[in-house]
C-alpha cells in the first residue's frame, strides 16, 4: 500500500544525512519568512487582500486578459494565445524561426517547464540557455527541478563543484560558492552576449498598462533582455492583475514569502519592445480555463508561485521535490498535478498529513489542504483508491456502525496486547515500522462507565468561580 | 448544565484514564456528564483517507446520539474539529469548552514537573487553541493558559512549534517512512526541551509519537493535558 511517492520518499529520507540537511534548510527559509511577516503589522490584511484581488481578476478574466492584450499592442507588444503547451511551443518556434534564432537565453519560467518547451526548441536545432543560476546547475546536469523558487536546493555546493569542474572547467575540488557563482556569472556572460533571443516568464501582467512583470534574485531577466534584439514572455493567463495598486500588494507578499526578503531583488517591469527590437507576448491557457469552471479548485488559478507551501510542508521537507511525480511537488504541485491529470499523478494525493500549515503560509491564501482532502474523495471513483485502505474504511465502517459488535471489539481488544510479536510487527504492517503498537487498556471507557467505575470524587472542594 | 460526552474510539480502547479525568474535572466544576453508551467513532479516519461515504453514516449516527445536548465535549481536538464542520450539535474540545465556556479561573491540585506542549495541527489551525506559527496575529495559547492554573508546573514548548507529528491517520500507514521521520524529529525537539512529559490535547498525536518513544526506548511519558488538570481531583 504505498504510493510512488512514499517509495520515492524512502529512498530519500536512507540517506539520513543529506534528508536532514534537506529539512533543515528549507525549514530555515520559512524561517526568514515568518521573520519577514512578523515585521508587517498588515500582513494578514495582505493576505485577505491578495485572496480577493485574485478571485476579482479570475471572475472578471476575460475582461482583464483583453485589457491587458489591447494596452501590451498599443505599447508595441506582439500578443499570440495559446491554447495549449502545444500551441504554445509552435507559437515560440515560429517567431524564433522567423528571427532565424540559433540561441535562446531564458529566465526562470515554470509555465516552460510545464509546456516541455526546452526539449520541444532543442529537437528543433535550438540551443536554449537557462540563465537562473539553479536553473542553469539544473541544464548542465539534465535534471529537472526539485522546488519551484529554488530549482537546485536538493544539490550541495560539492555537488555543484564538481560539476563544473567537468562543465566550466573550473579548479578541482573547489566548492567554494562565491568562486563557483564567479565561474558562473563569466560563463554566463557570454551566453547572454552570444544569444539571439531572450525569453522570460511573467510573475505578473498589469492590466491597466499591458505591462509584464518579472521577479529575479540574479537580474538575469534583465542581462538576458538587454542584448538581443527580441523578447519572448511566456505568460499564463491566470497572472493578470488589474493594476499597479494591485501589484503593490503582491510585491510585498511574494518575496517575504518565498524567499524572506522584503522584496526581490530585481522588479522588472516590461511595458514595451526597445527601440530596434521586438515582444512577444505569448499567453497560455493550458487547462486553466477548465480550473476556472472547476469551483472546487478554482483557487489553485490565484497561485503566485512563491513556493512557500513547500517550505512549510513537513512532507516536502522529508521527502524532496523529486519524490512528487508532478513537475511541481509540495501542496500547490499535489493540486496542480491532479488538475494536469489524475490519471498520472493521483499518487501524491497521500503525501499530505493534513496539517493545515500550508493554507496558513500561502500569501494568496489558497485552501490548498482543504483541496487535497478533497482529491482524495474522487480518488476511489477514478479507481486509484489505495485497495488496503478501501478495506480498511470499510471494516471500520463495518465496525463503528455496529455499536455492540464495537462495544464486543472493545472488550477483546486487550487480548491483542499478548499477541506473539512477530503476529503484530511483519513487513505486512506499516505502523510497525518505527513504531511500537499502541498497548490497549484492560478496561475501556465504555466499561469502565457501565460498571459505575468511573467514580465522582467527593466533591467537597466545590468549584466556585 | 448537563454536557454528553464522546470518547473517541481510540481513547476509549487505549487510554480510559482521559475519559475517566475528564468525568472528575466536570464533576468537580458541577456539570452533569452523560454518556450515550451506542456511541463508537466520529468517522474522521475514514473521510481523511478519502471515504467520506464511509463516514457520513457515522457522523449520522453522532448526530442522533448527541444532537439534543446543549454541549457536546470530547478529548480530541482532531475529532472535535472534524465533527464541528459536518455535524450538526454543539461540539467542544474539551480544554476549548474549560476556557472558553466555562472560563475555568483555578484548579486544585499541583504537578510538579516540567512539560513539553505538544500543539496539535488540528487544535492549533483549525480548532484555534493556540496561535498558529504562520500567523502575524497577538500570541495565544488557551492550553498554556490551563495548565498555568496547576501548581508547581513548568510549561515548556518545543522548537518549530507546531509542527505535525507526522500521524495524521491513515498518512501513517501509507507514508510510513515519511510519518515515521516526522515524528522522530517531533519527539527529538520535546525531548530537547527537557521536560519529562509531553502532553497535549490530541491523544492521537500523543500515541502516534508514544509509539516511537517506545520503539526507541526514550525515557519520556505521554499524559493528556486534562489529565493534568485533573491532578489534584
Amino acid at each position: 500500500m504505498s504510493s510512488q511517492h512514499a517509495k520515492a520518499a524512502r529512498r530519500f529520507l536512507d540517506n539520513n544525512e543529506q534528508a536532514q540537511w534537506h529539512n533543515r534548510t528549507l525549514w530555515m527559509v520559512r524561517e526568514k519568512r515568518d521573520r519577514l511577516a512578523m515585521q508587517l503589522p498588515e500582513w494578514e490584511e495582505l493576505r485577505n487582500l491578495a485572496s480577493q484581488i485574485k478571485m476579482h481578476s479570475l471572475s472578471h478574466l476575460d475582461y482583464y486578459l483583453s485589457r491587458f492584450a489591447a494596452r501590451a499592442e498599443a505599447n508595441g507588444a506582439l500578443v499570440h494565445w495559446a491554447k495549449d503547451a502545444d500551441e504554445h511551443n509552435a507559437i515560440v518556434l515560429n517567431i524564433l524561426n522567423e528571427h532565424k534564432v540559433k540561441k535562446l537565453v531564458k529566465s526562470k519560467s515554470m509555465l516552460t517547464e510545464e509546456c516541455h518547451l526546452n526539449p520541444f526548441l532543442e529537437a528543433r536545432g535550438i540551443e536554449v540557455v537557462e540563465s537562473d543560476l539553479g536553473e542553469r546547475i539544473l541544464q548542465l546536469m539534465q535534471a529537472a527541478p526539485s522546488h519551484i523558487v529554488m530549482p537546485a536546493i536538493h544539490l550541495k555546493r560539492q555537488e555543484v563543484g564538481k560539476l563544473f569542474e567537468e562543465k566550466l572547467h573550473t579548479e578541482k575540488d573547489n566548492s567554494d560558492p562565491g568562486y563557483l557563482t564567479h565561474a558562473a556569472r563569466l560563463h554566463l556572460r557570454n551566453e547572454f552576449l552570444t544569444a539571439d533571443a531572450a525569453m522570460t516568464g511573467a510573475n505578473f501582467g498589469v492590466a491597466e498598462t499591458g505591462e509584464v512583470v518579472v521577479c529575479t534574485n540574479e537580474g538575469n531577466a534583465d542581462m538576458g533582455t538587454s542584448f538581443p534584439p527580441l523578447h519572448i514572455v511566456s505568460m499564463g493567463i491566470e497572472k493578470v492583475i488589474p493594476d499597479h495598486q494591485a501589484l503593490s500588494v503582491y510585491t510585498r507578499l511574494l518575496a517575504r514569502s518565498a524567499t524572506g526578503q522584503p522584496a526581490t531583488t530585481y522588479t522588472s517591469h516590461y511595458r514595451k519592445p526597445r527601440p530596434g527590437s521586438g515582444m512577444h507576448i505569448v499567453l497560455v491557457d493550458n487547462g486553466r480555463s477548465r480550473t476556472l469552471g472547476n469551483e472546487e479548485h478554482l483557487q489553485t488559478l490565484k497561485c503566485i508561485r512563491c513556493g512557500a507551501c513547500m517550505n512549510t510542508c513537513p512532507v516536502y521537507r522529508r521527502s524532496g521535490g523529486y519524490a512528487y511525480t508532478y513537475f511541481i511537488p509540495g501542496p500547490i504541485g499535489i493540486n496542480l498535478g491532479m488538475l494536469r491529470s489524475p490519471d498520472r499523478y493521483s499518487g501524491n494525493v497521500a503525501a499530505c498529513s493534513l496539517c493545515y500549515s500550508c493554507n496558513l503560509v500561502c500569501p494568496v491564501r489558497i485552501d490548498l489542504a482543504d483541496q487535497i482532502y478533497r482529491w482524495r474523495q474522487q480518488l476511489d471513483s477514478l479507481g486509484k483508491a489505495d485497495r488496503v485502505k478501501k478495506i480498511v474504511s470499510a471494516g471500520m465502517n463495518y465496525l463503528f456502525m455496529r455499536p455492540s459488535v464495537y462495544n464486543q471489539g472493545l472488550r477483546l481488544a486487550p487480548s491483542v496486547n499478548h499477541l506473539p510479536r512477530f503476529m503484530i510487527y511483519n513487513p505486512l504492517n506499516a505502523w510497525g515500522i518505527g513504531r511500537e503498537f499502541p498497548v490497549f487498556a484492560k478496561e475501556s471507557f465504555t466499561r469502565m462507565w457501565e460498571k459505575g467505575k468511573v467514580k465522582k470524587p467527593q466533591n467537597k472542594d466545590a468549584y466556585e468561580q | 448544565m448537563k454536557v454528553g460526552l464522546f470518547i473517541p474510539c481510540y481513547i476509549n480502547a487505549v487510554y480510559p484514564e482521559v475519559g475517566v479525568a475528564i468525568c472528575k474535572l466536570l464533576d468537580y466544576l458541577g456539570i452533569e456528564t452523560d454518556y450515550p453508551l451506542r456511541q463508537t467513532c466520529c468517522g474522521q479516519p475514514m473521510a481523511n483517507a478519502g471515504f467520506e461515504a464511509q463516514a457520513i453514516p457515522l457522523i449520522k449516527h453522532f448526530e442522533t446520539l448527541f444532537g439534543a445536548y446543549e454541549y457536546v465535549l470530547t478529548p480530541s481536538a482532531s475529532c472535535a474539529a472534524f465533527i464541528k464542520c459536518r455535524a450538526s450539535g454543539n461540539i467542544y474540545e474539551a480544554c476549548e469548552f474549560l476556557h472558553d465556556v466555562v472560563k475555568v479561573n483555578k484548579l486544585p491540585g499541583s504537578f510538579p514537573h516540567k512539560v513539553s506542549i505538544h500543539n496539535s495541527c488540528h487544535g492549533v489551525r483549525e480548532l484555534h487553541l493556540s496561535s498558529a506559527s504562520e500567523l502575524n496575529i497577538p500570541p495565544y495559547s488557551k492550553i498554556k493558559n490551563l495548565l498555568s492554573l496547576i501548581d508547581g508546573i513548568e510549561i515548556s514548548e518545543p522548537e518549530k512549534v507546531d509542527e505535525c507529528c507526522g500521524f495524521g491517520g491513515m498518512f501513517s500507514i501509507e507514508e510510513p517512512a515519511v510519518s515515521v521521520c516526522m515524528g522522530k524529529d517531533k519527539l527529538a525537539a520535546h525531548l530537547a526541551t527537557g521536560a519529562g512529559y509531553i502532553t497535549g490535547a490530541d491523544s492521537s498525536c500523543l500515541m502516534h509519537m508514544q509509539g516511537i518513544a517506545r520503539r526507541e526506548k526514550l525515557p519520556v511519558k505521554f499524559i493528556h493535558l486534562i489529565q493534568i488538570l485533573a491532578a489534584g481531583l
